[in-house]
């Protein structure tokens, strides 16, 4: 018996078939090519439709069934089967993810206005290329630099929160530098210019003139960056680890973060495992939603501080 | 003129930091190079005997390379035929007003954390397959590829190699879009004026135009698919074999999913033998992401020389 998807499929290529039969007995070969593909182009679209709806649909309806108050109240402490929640994993992920934004928002920054004021030459050519290999860098060679990084100091199995959030940094850094490269780029030269006249020298410049016009650009982009990590799990798996119960401190042992625990979750459900099932899902519904809204803001920010004119 | 030593610090300060946040990039990736090699020195150094399993370390590694190749070209097969469509679709086709909310919707697919991908693979997608995969085998087993006996799970390299392909699809979208849309209006105009259809008119002038942006698009989501950790481990299940046969229940793992299903209960000389195998996948992908980015940015300079 045929599924959804199957059938969707067959009629995709009875449709494109008929398309090119069709068209070529009425209106010859270059049409019917031309109207061939434009039906082919169009399914194409259609076809990365599918994933992104089931999979919407899917955590959608199997997350609801846990997302109660306890799921936002209880931690996983002495919990086996059904019951318990996330408290500990939402808390450790806001922790991990604050402290990584903290690093990774002012180095990126800086970093950018080194690159449109000030770098000139090789190394500021350098730092552009590499920023760009950066945001390639795979998340779990980040998670392997930062235990490879902190086990130096710290000796062998070391696990803890600020660990995490260094690893998440690595990933952070080049998409803030990216985001707010683009905003500073879009600021007129004429400002810069009318305030170098008045004879404020370039430092205060930047901060009173530059930076404010860019700011809605920037912000922008640095909450799409949290959005960006704030779902990884690879490099929290090794460098963060999980727990059961909740903990606080980012400098002392292991931290449990959401998408750590949505793995967890669904690899080790305990007894019954259909419990730990749904809290994956739940915890997986609650991680889309925490994406959405910082999409969602990233969006509003860029609308509503917009400089007039510059839109 | 009465403070110009305090003006001069200042810039001197503020220059300092920001160029100081530059070079701490350059630091932060060179120190991910280096501590990587300091931490996996032990095992290079190493008798195989003292190694788990008691192989060298390039005996490990092959087929768990083999395994990260195999699904990162499977996701490349489906994902760049898809991704030039979807791309042409919103830049040529899709009526202007709706173009940049569909851009919009593709970049959702890259929202979405990995983890959840993993999720619906390996509950959703997987079991869904599972029949597509039983006849496969039935009717054309005679194909190495699809040998059987199919997996009774569905959670196999193919299904491994769909998911990376969803997950790659909107960087590569993305770019192939900004460089169809950056195909000069005039080559097209001319093109249409001489009489050729919508698609002679791609096939001339935008594809040639957009050959080597389409090339740099596919190395990143090749990038991109050969480091994804979660959604592999999560979706396959591995067992260590080398083989090509795509649908059955051994299939060979890949270097991030098998470091992170080993790496938090792992100890000793197992730590530094998996930081080895990231390694090896930072060179890799760090190689492939450099060529992807040279491409693109020779290619920006030529349209600057261009006008």
């Amino acid at each position: 018996m045929p599924g959804p998807i199957t059938t969707a499929a067959l009629v995709g290529l009875v449709a494109v078939v008929l398309t090119y039969v069709v068209t070529r007995i009425r209106s010859g070969r270059r049409r019917a090519t031309d109207r061939t593909v434009t039906v082919i182009v169009a399914l194409a679209f259609l076809l990365a439709l599918l994933p992104l709806t089931s999979l919407l649909w899917t955590v959608l309806s199997r997350g609801t069934g846990r997302l109660d108050l306890d799921f936002f109240a209880l931690t996983m402490r002495n919990i086996v089967g059904e019951g318990g929640g996330a408290r500990h994993a939402i808390l450790g992920t806001l922790i991990v993810t604050g402290l990584a934004s903290l690093i990774s928002v002012p180095v990126g920054l800086l970093t950018s206005i080194y690159l449109v004021e000030y770098g000139r030459g090789r190394l500021a050519r350098a730092v552009t290329f590499l920023v760009d290999v950066m945001t390639g860098i795979p998340s779990i060679v980040a998670g392997l630099f930062a235990y490879a990084f902190f086990v130096i100091f710290f000796g062998p199995g070391i696990r803890f929160g600020l660990g995490g959030a260094v690893a998440l940094s690595v990933l952070m850094t080049p998409v803030v530098v990216r985001a707010s490269e683009e905003m500073l780029k879009l600021v007129p030269a004429e400002l810069r210019e009318a305030s170098y006249a008045l004879g404020v020298p370039k430092w205060r410049t930047i901060l009173k003139v530059v930076l404010p016009v860019a700011a809605a650009g920037i912000a922008t982009g640095t909450t799409l960056a949290i959005a960006r990590v704030i779902g990884e799990t690879a490099p929290l798996l090794l460098i963060a680890g999980y727990a059961s119960s909740l903990n606080l401190d980012p400098l002392e042992g292991r931290m449990a973060t959401l998408p750590v625990y949505a793995f967890y979750s669904f690899t080790q459900p305990g007894v019954p495992p259909q419990a730990g099932i749904d809290r994956a899902w739940t915890a997986a519904l609650v991680l889309i939603l925490i994406v959405l809204l910082l999409n969602l803001a990233a969006r509003l920010i860029s609308r509503m501080f917009a400089p007039k004119g510059m839109r | 003129m009465t403070t110009p030593a305090k003006v001069r610090l200042g810039d001197r300060v503020f220059a300092g930091l920001s160029t100081g946040s530059g070079v701490l990039i350059l630091l932060v990736l060179a120190g991910v190079a280096l501590f990587l090699v300091v931490e996996s020195l032990p095992v290079l150094t190493a008798d195989p005997s003292e190694l788990p399993g008691e192989r060298t370390f390039w005996s490990y590694l092959g087929p768990l390379v083999f395994g990260t190749l195999v699904a990162a070209l499977l996701a490349l097969l489906f994902a760049v035929p898809l991704s030039i469509g979807i791309a042409l679709f919103i830049s040529h086709y899709a009526p202007r007003r709706l173009a940049r909310s569909l851009g919009y919707v593709i970049d959702l697919l890259a929202a979405i954390p990995s983890v959840i991908y993993g999720l619906w693979g390996a509950l959703v997608l997987a079991p869904y397959l599972v029949p597509t995969y039983r006849w496969l085998a039935e009717n054309a087993g005679w194909i190495p590829l699809f040998a059987g006996p199919a997996s009774s799970t569905g959670r196999t390299i193919l299904t491994a190699g769909l998911v990376l392909s969803v997950m790659i699809l909107p960087i590569m979208s993305a770019i192939n879009r900004e460089v169809f849309l950056q195909t000069p209006k005039l080559h097209e105009e001319a093109s249409l004026a001489l009489g050729a259809t919508r698609w002679e008119m791609i096939r001339m002038t935008v594809l040639p135009y957009g050959r080597s942006g389409i090339v740099s698009g596919a190395m990143l989501g090749l990038g991109r698919a050969l480091g994804e950790t979660i959604a592999v481990l999560l979706v396959l299940s591995a067992s260590g074999a080398v083989t090509v046969n795509l649908i059955s229940q051994s299939n060979p793992s890949t270097i991030p999913a098998n470091i992170a299903a080993q790496f938090p209960e792992a100890t000793g000389i197992t730590v530094n033998l998996l930081i080895a195998s990231g390694l090896v996948l930072f060179v890799i992908t760090f190689a492939v992401n450099f060529a992807a980015r040279a491409i693109l940015a020779r290619r920006s300079e030529f349209d600057g020389a261009a006008g």
